[in-house]
């Protein structure tokens, strides 16, 4: 009876968008008289952060301080049309979709600021404090609070703008599976390392290192948080979940959180990360969305790890102690693999 | 503790990192609110006199309703309203309607047959909870059960039960012409034949719930002028609306929908089952309607991430190149489609995983079982089948006795790589992946393996080209209701034929700015735009053997020795042909550091303590 340490590798890549295009997402930015700027839309913030990664993005597009920029969402009455948040779309669709419109805005805001400082729009600059001024000569210079005053009630100019983003619809061919599916990957490789106790079948993750590419990681902590997140959700779905556990029979389904089973703090492991970014030409900012691939990597790398440990090849998930107990029995004893 | 870093070396020449904005850890607008308790979640929007909604459910997989008896239902206190079948204006949809794809084949409340526990059937509307759930359980039904099937594979043979009165062979139909989705890329069966090992295994996913924290509902209130609003958990605003209006046969200029404040979704609130019944029964009542799910509601009839069932089938040579790779997938759909047919196109685009193999077929079929209806959840489509590809690689690299990540850099993609798809991979990182993560764990790789790159090696010769390629006609719709048929690709075809190499559409990309003044100044979009990325592949020579090689099918098995050239240039033999830039891993397992690596302030702490307050607490509500 022992202890046997176990470690697996995995490697992916995730699809961003939907598939097959034809989800717009549309986006409205405009200022208010003091030069802060409301940015309007429908996308859903599902605690993934779509508010404050699209905050980032119109702050950036816009060239003004993220403290003059509020993000406005899902009201059906004043946010224009968005597909939804789901298929790792909502960062790489609405970002385009509020890059647009940002950048529309922007243009109008130099316009208006060319007029107060007699100069030439193409001229300006934005410096990213809340000020607008000639390029090479910081001296020139006008706040975007009394651009957007000047422009409102001096010129009888908007500052504002729309943006849509839109991947057009396509089909599969029905013999070949000929598609145009996404525009974008994101990639994550990942070795776990766990024990598993050849005498209850019980199985801990003990720590996990590994790679995510997203292509711009356009907030860190929301990157962060994403992945660490994710990769408990994969730990979960490897070992502890399911609604059906004698799948694909409906008996003992569960009913709440004490029969379906999942890791506790406890059980968290340490998580070792490295963040790779090689921008998506059509991503904003390069971004990709981090949000659905990061646990996909986790369920067969620790399958495999429970393999490399006591030599039992579980297919079917979740990976319980009963179905390791059983495979350590057929296989009439435990038999480890080896480090690799 | 974990740790976090960027590794800002690699693919730095493609990055512009002094943006103002763009990767800071900037502090979320709403966190505020979120710890405090003070964000509007749905059921904060609490309303005078708000009722309550619950449904009555099947406790069959699969039975016709005989008779339905609401009157002791009725009678009691407190009860409002019961909602049947025909009080819903157009009683049918599918969630894809929206985009066109597939039939309508799902009743708001079922009429007539169930078929799985838990369907509802009709909505009982009261002063309070407590009144419905009671009034739910006064309802009597009289059921007539049916014969049920709940595998998949059972499913699609002759005579299994019918399922989805839309789909009667228990199977989506795909294109008007076959019960699954075909992927079709050389010649998979000429070129297992011809490998040196064929690897294969089955893999089964379970099926597992989204659990938000907040489970699915809506409350909806009359408005002003015929108009609804509904506070809604949805994922897709636009999406709900859309099925409310249709469900309910009203103009959506009548519907009003909040939301954007979402406690965890994962998935499984886009399914839009909460926004039509809710403001149905506002309709009904004229009163403001909540109909929210509760924990047992959400496990067991709010649909879960399906069950897949994968099998792979690999033609391996004795250096680890994967010639030949064959899928045969089933989606366990539940009663309805909801999303899992299009996540089995999505699943098919991905094949064959990110590795570049020459000869790639798949047949996956979404298939409908007496069980709660599937829907998506984080990785739909993918996550799956990469279990199962992931599992399996590791099959291949102990039966050709290599080590698992040098397998997987052997056969990676790589930019300018044509995919199963017929379109061309840019953009890839998967080797670098690799690398940084066995280098984080402290693995050591051959220098090969850690010379490699997604930026080279790529998009020449074989594996820039589409390969002629074999059809087959198996699997037209209905041909399972009368006779068995083997599901795997090519399996009990009646005809053959093949596509010429080369055969291949244009890629689709985003939609031009509608106006100029939308598209952003090229100097401000923080990254390299390159001009190589979508092209054709560059005619650099193909390593070893000088002319290029279409055919799909690998040469008969090459000599133990190196004497015959395979067609299958092994990056693992001999390192990439002139290249003479190093990459960021020009120093074999010395990677550059990171010059300024991203770490957390503070630690993280798993929850909150103060003594004497509940770690639940979430705030006092407000009307």
């Amino acid at each position: 009876m022992a202890l046997h340490t176990g470690r697996g590798f995995a490697c992916i890549n995730y699809p961003i968008g939907m598939n097959l295009g034809g989800d717009p997402s549309q986006a409205l930015v405009h200022s208010t008289p003091d030069g802060k700027f409301k940015v309007t839309l429908s996308a859903i913030d599902l605690g993934q952060g779509m508010k404050s990664v699209t905050r980032q993005i119109a702050a950036e597009a816009l060239g003004v301080p993220i403290a003059d920029v509020y993000v406005d969402t899902a009201d059906s009455d004043t946010g224009p049309h968005d597909m939804g948040s789901f298929a790792s779309r909502g960062t790489h669709r609405m970002g385009n979709a509020v890059i647009r419109a940002a950048t529309e805005a922007r243009r109008a805001m130099l316009e208006a600021a060319a007029e107060e400082l007699e100069v030439n729009a193409a001229d300006l600059e934005t410096d990213g404090k809340g000020n607008i001024h000639v390029k090479g000569a910081p001296s020139r210079s006008i706040t975007v609070e009394d651009t957007a005053v000047a422009a409102q009630f001096n010129q009888g100019r908007t500052l504002a703008g729309r943006g849509i983003f839109l991947i057009p619809p396509s089909e599969a061919n029905a013999d070949t599976g000929e598609m145009s599916p996404v525009t974008t990957f994101a990639h994550a490789a990942l070795v776990v390392d766990l024990t598993v106790d050849d005498e209850t079948g019980e199985v801990s993750v003990q720590q996990i290192n590994s790679a995510y590419e997203v292509g711009r990681a356009l907030n860190a902590r929301l990157v962060e948080q994403q992945l660490i997140g994710g990769a408990w959700m994969g730990v979960s779905h490897a070992l502890y979940e399911t609604t059906e556990p004698y799948y694909p029979a409906r008996d003992h389904m569960p009913g709440d959180f004490v029969e379906y089973l999942q890791p506790g703090p406890g059980q968290v492991a340490d998580h070792h990360i490295a963040i790779l970014e090689r921008p998506a030409e059509d991503g904003p900012y390069g971004g990709k969305g981090p949000g659905e691939m990061c646990a996909n990597p986790v369920i067969p790398a620790v399958a495999n790890a429970v393999y490399n440990a006591v030599g039992v090849r579980c297919d079917s998930l979740p990976i319980t102690p009963e179905k390791i107990l059983r495979g350590i029995k057929a296989n009439g004893g435990a038999r480890p693999q080896g480090k690799f | 503790m974990s740790s976090v870093e960027f590794r800002k070396d690699l693919f730095a020449d493609e990055r512009d990192d002094n943006l103002n904005e763009i990767g800071k850890p900037t502090i979320r607008q709403d966190i505020i609110g979120h710890v405090t308790g003070r964000s509007k979640f749905y059921d904060d929007h609490l309303f005078d006199g708000l009722l309550h909604m619950r449904c009555v459910r099947s406790p069959h997989h699969h039975a016709n309703i005989r008779h339905v008896d609401t009157s002791a239902a009725e009678r009691m206190p407190g009860i409002r309203r019961i909602i049947r079948p025909s009080d819903v204006p157009h009683n049918i949809n599918t969630l894809l309607a929206l985009i066109n794809f597939g039939r309508d084949d799902e009743q708001l409340l079922s009429a007539g047959r169930v078929t799985y526990k838990g369907e509802p059937i009709l909505a009982v509307v009261a002063d309070t909870e407590r009144q419905a759930r009671d009034a739910v359980a006064a309802v009597r039904v009289e059921y007539e059960e049916l014969p049920h099937v709940l595998d998949v594979e059972e499913a699609l043979k002759p005579g299994a039960p019918t399922v989805n009165a839309e789909y009667p062979n228990n199977s989506f139909d795909y294109h008007d012409l076959y019960d699954h989705q075909k992927l079709r890329f050389g010649d998979t069966q000429a070129a297992l034949a011809q490998a040196d090992h064929i690897v294969e295994g089955t893999y089964q996913m379970s099926p597992i719930e989204q659990a938000p924290v907040e489970t699915c509902g809506a409350i909806a209130a009359p408005e002003q002028n015929g108009r609804y609003v509904c506070h809604t958990s949805t994922q897709a605003l636009f999406f709900s609306i859309g099925v409310t209006a249709k469900l309910l046969d009203m103009p959506s200029s009548q519907l009003h929908f909040i939301g954007g404040t979402v406690g965890g979704g994962f998935g499984g609130k886009v399914d839009s089952h909460h926004e039509p019944l809710a403001v149905l029964g506002a309709m009904l009542t004229g009163r403001p309607v909540k109909y929210m799910w509760d924990r047992t509601e959400e496990f067991r009839v709010g649909a879960p991430r399906g069950a897949e069932r994968w099998r792979i089938r690999d033609g391996v040579m004795n250096d680890g190149r994967i010639v030949a790779r064959e899928f045969t997938g089933f989606f366990d759909s539940g009663a309805y489609t909801r999303l899992s047919s299009y996540a089995i196109i999505k699943g098919t685009g991905h094949l064959p995983g990110p590795y570049t193999i020459p000869n790639v077929s798949s047949n996956v079929y979404c298939v409908y079982t007496n069980r709660t209806p599937a829907t998506a959840m984080r990785g739909f489509g993918i996550t799956g089948v990469d279990f199962a590809i992931e599992c399996h690689m590791d099959k291949v690299a102990e039966t050709v006795g290599m080590n698992p990540i040098e397998l997987r850099i052997l056969n990676a993609y790589r930019d300018g790589d044509m995919k199963a798809h017929r379109r061309v991979a840019k953009n890839c990182a998967l080797i670098e992946c690799c690398q940084v993560a066995a280098q984080k764990a402290g693995i050591t790789l051959s220098p090969e393996a850690m010379a490699a790159s997604s930026k080279e090696g790529g998009g020449i010769g074989w594996r820039a080209e589409v390969p002629e390629t074999a059809i087959d006609d198996m699997g037209r719709i209905g041909d399972r209701r009368n006779r068995e048929i083997p599901p795997e690709p090519y399996g009990g075809a009646t005809q053959r034929g093949s596509v010429p190499a080369g055969t291949r559409g244009e890629a689709v990309v985003a939609a031009e700015v509608q106006d100029p003044d939308m598209q952003i100044d090229p100097t401000r979009v923080g990254h390299a735009v390159s001009q190589a990325v979508g092209q054709p592949a560059p005619p650099t020579p193909a390593p070893q053997s000088g002319a290029p090689i279409p055919a799909p099918v690998p040469a008969p098995a090459p000599a133990p020795t190196a004497s015959a050239p395979p067609p299958i240039p092994a990056p693992s033999a001999a390192p990439p042909p002139q290249q003479p830039a190093p990459s960021a891993f020009a120093e074999p397992g010395a990677p550059a550091q990171p010059q300024q690596p991203y770490k957390p302030e503070k630690p993280f702490q798993r929850g909150v303590k103060r003594p004497g307050v509940s770690r639940f607490i979430s705030g006092t509500r407000r009307r």
